[in-house]
């Protein structure tokens, strides 16, 4: 088995807060994650198959780029998570929530040539990041 | 499960040594690493924390509680220090990054459940970067 991994970029801005909160407790909570600001988002998508005999491959890198800009980085790039990206409008869009919904959003486009999506590594900023396999 | 890992930086400086060995043997084991006053690095450790987000904030990990965790447990000790004279798990232990991400390690271990009494985080392990070229990684 291999895995590949492809990089792709977007910027958007987001603020975190529990609406069942506060304003003070949110920004107890929350810090300056509290107020809206931006973050270039650099997200890592691994994909795990075994190599076709035949192309030497184990998925067209080129189809993986298309579905990563078609399920992620169209719908959010330049965007506001909060306001215009559901279901960041109720889902309060952590770096953990957002990873979660790149998942979501990759594991059925990507599962149909036998390879399998293995790993979404999303960074928020350079010194924060977050791993996520899947549920369970 | 999620893993968040988060990236802190301290500077600090060792000197690879052992009195097991003679002047020739350290010189021939540890080369530059054990020129007589020691040396600095630009320290980048990776603390990785997973776990299931908490409903209420969406996050595996209190990022404030995580981050004073971290500055009383790791950079007051190491930032700008002496590792061979200032930390006295370095008495006799060597101070190569493998040892000192084993001691970051148990640091963080021994007072996890102090800082995160309500159970919840895991401490998965940490990686550090000793230069930009070198890193070691702990699983725990």
């Amino acid at each position: 088995m291999v895995v590949i991994t492809r990089k792709a970029e977007f910027s958007a801005s987001h603020f975190l807060q529990n609406p069942d909160w506060s304003p003070e407790r949110n920004k107890e909570v929350f810090g300056l994650e509290a107020r809206p600001h931006g973050h270039n988002y650099v997200l890592e998508v691994s994909v795990a198959g075994e190599v076709d005999p035949v192309n030497g491959m184990i998925l067209d890198l080129k189809e993986l780029k298309q579905v990563i800009n078609r399920e992620v980085v169209d719908p959010w790039d330049h965007r506001f998570l909060n306001h215009e990206a559901p279901p960041f409008d109720t889902v309060n869009p952590t770096v953990e929530n957002v990873a979660a919904e790149v998942w979501k959003r990759l594991e059925s486009a990507i599962g149909a040539g036998g390879a399998r999506l293995d790993k979404v590594r999303l960074y928020e900023t350079s010194d924060l990041f977050c791993d996520y396999r899947g549920p369970g | 499960m999620h893993e968040i890992g988060k990236r802190y930086r301290f500077s600090a400086s060792h000197r690879l040594h052992s009195d097991e060995f003679s002047e020739a043997e350290n010189v021939r084991v540890f080369g530059k690493c054990a020129n007589p006053y020691g040396h600095g690095h630009n320290y980048v450790v990776e603390v990785r924390v997973e776990g299931d987000p908490d409903p209420a904030t969406g996050w595996v990990a209190d990022r404030a509680r995580l981050d004073r965790l971290v500055e009383e447990q790791i950079i007051q000790r190491l930032d700008r220090a002496d590792m061979n004279c200032d930390i006295p798990e370095f008495g006799e232990l060597v101070p190569t990054t493998e040892n000192l991400s084993i001691v970051i390690g148990r640091w963080l271990q021994q007072s996890w459940a102090g800082a995160f009494p309500d159970g919840g985080p895991r401490l998965a392990g940490l990686r550090i970067e000793e230069t930009p070229r070198n890193s070691f990684e702990l699983t725990l």
